[in-house]
């Protein structure tokens, strides 16, 4: 019988080797599932993993992986700071929304006006709507106690009404033939959110994503702040004991996954999607949850999450075109890919081992 | 355009019809919660569920094999959650989650060939008399029998935890399962058991919605209901009787909303206000009845409100508005949120290991 | 600019493709950008089944590729790209939301044709299309005002876009045309897809008195709830909804995109393809009008058929004057015809509907 023993230490050879591994078991069960679907395995692994990264065309692929790996580096990195002091916020689109929107906003009021602090000003107008989102689970649960998880998650289906609200209204391009969305942004200089070097992928949302993970890095390791959020999660009550205010802990971690969720909806409307539209949110906030647990919530195996998952998004539609594979198969393939990493994850906390007694009970 | 085109007796049948699938799948979530696992993954349970009904339904013409088959489906889909929860010990947020990712997508390949397809229909329960009963005719009778099966498992959940060693036992488990794991419990075992519950359960009310409530199958033809559902275990303050009547104001507020865009009615302001009033009587004349004694300042609070909600009835009184579908399309959410505020003065509390991992060696 | 340099190399190479063509050695490749699953069953389905008609129209000589349930924005611009890059000849982009994105790629790849449904941004090499879908709707609306007794017909909207509306104002002008008492209650579903809030709504209308349905939403829900209600007449949207004829679906409003897509693939290989705006309706067959069932009543359906054939000469218009706005303003004159620019933007209800456009 199989008996699992608690590692006294997280074993760091596991930590590095079972992601491997779980990407080599997602290959061979996936293989299986594409070739009942009647489609060359081998073709479809390469078309997915090696296609975009080293592949003919990959020149442009490559500096998608950033844009597409960004919103979801910096909503995580939020993310994992609540999750390590048990506090749930999975409201994250939500905070997105709220953030695009109040951006947008801010930018579409000086419209036409060009001047060189409508784009800062647009950043602070995104964070502070994923702030304000994200107070109203936070001074909630301070003040009543009440859930952050329902909260957050009730208050997207609330940013998603209030998104259709003003594509059709308030933001509506008036030049846009009566058609709901806003103006492009893309167009409007002062607030574009331009790649800062051509060809690179880089832009504004990838160095606030870096920022983030270095300031989130930096939080966990050398600052105070961020070993009272550790405690308060693993130890609730010996952070207490240990003068630590919960709600500030509480009011800090939902504060900062909202700003970070605001920049990253910020950062989107402004660059890559240019507009608020009805379906402007593709589930980067639902994404994000799990990048955060992909990445066991540290920064840096967040960035590399991130960019795992953006890599099977770009080569499942690289799949979808030349292979005819359909998007369903795709969805199982990344489902295969996470159930495999979070449960070998098992293997860096515990061992394995074979034993010969049956245990009485 | 006025209020008399809509008829209350069918509005009350429709909101039970169509609470039913969040109804389902939030009872069993409930079982799950209890046994203190959170499977966030219901909507993918749910839409596995709605395929393999409908699937078997249609090859075999019964809707009933169907549901059975919908059950399964959704209680097998659950089994790779208990996998990755109990035995490899994963997160279960994150389980759940790419759980729904995964059912999504394979409910889409399985579903492929059954696009623009119509179901074997399912007739309404005969109830003779009974339906020709006036008002209360309608209301409780005449419906499908998978709604009166909806009532009975909430029944039956409501009994088993509350009467039954069983019962007993899962809310151990879910409190501290250090504590019943001492005394000598199989925490796994029973954890893993009240997962396949809350799947199964998840599947018929997928399959609600693909066999009875639409009736065909679409990809992602459950839009979001899984979620919802998710919510209300939470709203429901993890109490069976509490969710069912949470199922019907969630269901109900979608079909009040529709019935007052076809009645073309402006939105009176005014109307807030009192919404405020009834609900703060209703949850003040409950606990007063039903619950146990609140404290002095828990009846304020349900007091100020209660004033605050006069004023604002007076103040804004015969103001309109013209109909913001938005705004009426959210009030479930707000709704719901404002409930939790006032009811987290009540000392029902999440299952205290909601959520935790466990092994015996720790 | 390095990215358009190493982009314009690229568009260079699919160049190379197209010259291969001209010497009928290669395929000409075809790429479709769906926003929906291809088993939605309406929107996305229909359009499939254009590209399933081009392959089988011109068999090895072209290639089609597809990516369903693109989201609108980024994501959808990668793909494109990513055909285009792939040496896709022509990419047809099938949603409202892919027009920026559309124009974007397009601009990096001029040797690659774009085709973008419904938007009204074009350059050399993107044309858009579109169909007239309030054609089908002033029939349906024809129908619905002969067929209803109680004088109520409900109608499911999605969002309130000119799309929309042009449908509801058509379908109100001929069926009062045809019954001077008759009303339509309006129900906005606030969303593309959600087959149970459409059997919700559907049986909302039909419990405030409602005996007819014009839904534009795809899904057969509101099929079934008429087929149990047992006396609700309803109209099949996007595609037939052949299951449910005779009764309660009674005619439907197809969308036929086959005969352009088969046009427009042909254009590229003719090497005749240009930037146009088409927006076509019955007349092209881009509108298909489904069978009208024996339910209707003969003289009814006769009617219909002929109001069919005079939309589809061109010698009637859906919107002829005279028409007055819902506010009672003058719109139309005896005998005028809306101009397109005005029906594309549509805001407004036509005179005799109740409520207001939600804003």
């Amino acid at each position: 019988m199989i008996q699992l023993e608690l590692r006294p230490q997280p074993s760091a050879t596991m930590a590095y080797a079972t992601p491997i591994l779980a990407v080599v078991l997602t290959m061979i069960f996936g293989g299986l599932l594409f070739a009942l679907l009647g489609k060359d395995p081998l073709q479809a692994i390469i078309t997915i993993f090696w296609e975009p990264i080293f592949g003919e065309h990959s020149f442009y692929y490559r500096p998608q992986l950033l844009v597409k790996g960004a919103p979801l580096v910096l909503i995580a990195v939020g993310l994992a700071v609540g999750f390590k002091a048990g506090i749930w916020n999975i409201g994250a689109e939500g905070q997105y929304i709220v953030g695009a929107i109040c951006a947008a906003a801010m930018g579409l009021a000086f419209y036409p006006t060009e001047s060189i602090f409508i784009f800062p000003l647009m950043v602070l107008a995104g964070a502070f709507g994923g702030l304000v989102w994200a107070m109203i689970p936070g001074v909630l649960k301070v003040k009543f106690g009440t859930n952050e998880i329902l909260v957050s998650l009730m208050l997207v289906y609330v940013a998603e009404q209030l998104l259709a609200s003003v594509s059709l209204g308030l933001l509506k391009n008036p030049e846009g033939f009566g058609f709901p969305g806003s103006r492009n942004l893309q167009q409007y200089a002062s607030a574009h959110n331009t790649e800062i070097i051509a060809n690179t992928g880089m832009h504004w949302g990838v160095v606030a994503a870096l920022i983030a993970v270095i300031f989130s890095h930096v939080l966990f390791t050398r600052h105070r702040l961020g070993f009272a959020i550790r405690v308060t999660g693993e130890a609730p009550r010996a952070a207490r004991f240990g003068g630590v205010n919960p709600s500030q802990i509480i009011l800090f971690c939902l504060g900062m996954s909202g700003v970070l969720a605001g920049l990253a909806g910020m950062f989107e409307v402004a660059g890559p999607a240019g507009q608020i539209s009805i379906d402007f949110n593709v589930g980067y906030g639902f994404t994000a949850i799990i990048v955060a647990f992909l990445g066991r919530l540290n920064p840096i195996g967040i960035v590399f999450a991130s960019l795992l998952m953006a890599l099977t998004y770009i080569g499942g539609d690289i799949a979808q075109s030349q292979l005819g594979l359909p998007a369903a198969a795709i969805q199982v393939f990344q489902g295969m890919l996470l159930f495999f990493l979070l449960a070998l994850d098992l293997l860096t906390n515990y061992r394995l081992r074979i034993s010969n007694v049956e245990r009485k009970s | 355009m006025d209020l008399s085109a809509i008829n209350p007796i069918l509005l009350i049948a429709a909101m039970i019809a169509a609470s039913t699938p969040i109804l389902l799948a939030a009872i069993g979530e409930l079982v799950v919660e209890r046994a203190g696992v959170l499977n966030l993954g219901v909507e993918g349970m749910m839409i596995t569920g709605a395929v393999c009904g409908f699937i078997i339904a249609v090859n075999t013409g019964s809707p009933l094999v169907g549901f059975i088959a919908a059950a399964l489906g959704g209680a097998l889909l659950s089994f790779l959650f208990a996998f990755l929860t109990q035995v490899t010990l994963a997160n279960q947020v994150a389980s759940g989650l790419a759980l729904t990712l995964f059912g999504l997508g394979l409910s889409a390949l399985m579903g492929q060939s059954y696009v623009g397809i119509k179901p074997p229909q399912m007739v309404d329960t005969q109830m003779g008399f009974l339906s020709d009963i006036p008002i209360f005719g309608p209301i409780i009778f005449g419906h499908n029998i998978i709604i009166y099966l909806g009532l009975l498992i909430v029944a039956g959940t409501w009994a088993t935890l509350k009467f039954t060693r069983a019962g007993l036992v899962l809310r151990a488990v879910g409190e501290n399962h250090d504590a019943a794991h001492a005394l000598g419990y199989k925490v796994k075992r029973i954890r893993t058991l009240a997962i396949l519950f809350g799947g199964a359960c998840a599947g018929l009310g997928g399959a609600y919605i693909s066999l009875i409530r639409v009736p065909q199958w679409t990809e992602g033809m459950t839009a979001g209901v899984g979620w919802i559902a998710l919510a209300l275990v939470v709203f429901a303050s993890w109490k069976p009787w509490r969710v069912l009547l949470g199922a019907y104001l969630f269901g109900g507020i979608t079909q009040v909303q529709l019935n007052l865009q076809a009645a073309g009615v402006v939105f009176p302001v005014s109307s807030i206000g009192i919404t405020i009033i009834i609900i703060c009587v209703i949850i003040a004349s409950w606990n007063l009845i039903f619950a146990k004694k609140k404290s002095r300042q828990y009846y304020f609070w349900l007091l100020f409100l209660s004033i605050a909600g006069v004023f604002f009835t007076i103040f804004f009184q015969g103001a309109t508005v013209p109909f913001k579908v938005e705004y009426l399309a959210m009030s479930p959410y707000l709704m719901t949120i404002i409930v939790l505020v006032i009811l987290s003065a009540d000392k029902s509390r999440a299952p205290g290991s909601l959520g935790r991992a466990f092994h015996a060696s720790q | 600019m390095k990215l358009s340099h190493l982009l314009a190399a690229a568009a260079l190479a699919a160049s190379f493709a197209g010259a291969a063509i001209a010497d009928g050695h290669g395929k000409t490749k075809v790429g479709f950008v769906y926003v929906g699953p291809v088993g939605d069953g309406g929107w996305t389905y229909e359009h499939d089944k254009g590209r399933l008609a081009v392959e089988k129209e011109f068999g090895d000589s072209v290639e089609t590729v597809f990516v369903e349930s693109v989201p609108e924005g980024p994501d959808s611009e990668r793909v494109m790209t990513q055909m285009a890059l792939g040496g896709a000849d022509l990419i047809f982009t099938t949603s409202f939301g892919y027009m920026n994105p559309t124009i974007n790629v397009a601009s990096k790849f001029p040797d690659v044709k774009f085709e973008h449904a419904t938007g009204y941004k074009r350059a050399d090499n993107v044309s858009t299309y579109s169909a007239r879908f309030y054609e089908g709707r002033a029939i349906q609306g024809h129908i619905a005002g002969n067929m209803t007794k109680s004088n109520i017909v409900g109608y499911i909207g999605s969002y309130p876009i000119p799309e929309v509306i042009r449908g509801i104002n058509s379908a109100y002008i001929h069926a009062a045309k045809v019954n001077p008492d008759v009303e339509f209650k309006i129900i906005w579903a606030y969303t593309w897809f959600d087959p149970a809030k459409e059997a919700d709504a559907a049986k909302v209308l039909i419990e405030q008195g409602a005996d007819v349905i014009l839904q534009h939403t795809d899904s057969t829900a509101p099929q079934a709830a008429a087929q149990e209600a047992g006396n609700v007449v309803t109209f099949g949207q996007a595609s037939d909804m052949g299951q449910y004829a005779p009764f309660p679906r009674v005619s439907s409003i197809i969308d036929d995109w086959a005969p352009y897509y088969i046009a427009r693939t042909k254009a590229v290989m003719d090497g005749t393809w240009e930037s146009i705006d088409t927006w076509d309706g019955i007349g092209a067959g881009m509108v298909g009008i489904g069978e009208i069932s024996d339910a209707v009543p003969a003289d009814v359906k006769a009617e219909a058929l002929a109001l069919k054939a005079a939309i589809a000469d061109g010698s009637y218009h859906a919107f002829t004057g005279p028409l007055k706005k819902q506010d009672g303003s003058d719109w139309l004159a005896d005998g005028e015809t809306a101009d397109d620019g005005t029906l594309a933007g549509m805001s407004f209800y036509v005179e005799g509907i109740e409520g207001d456009i939600p804003q």
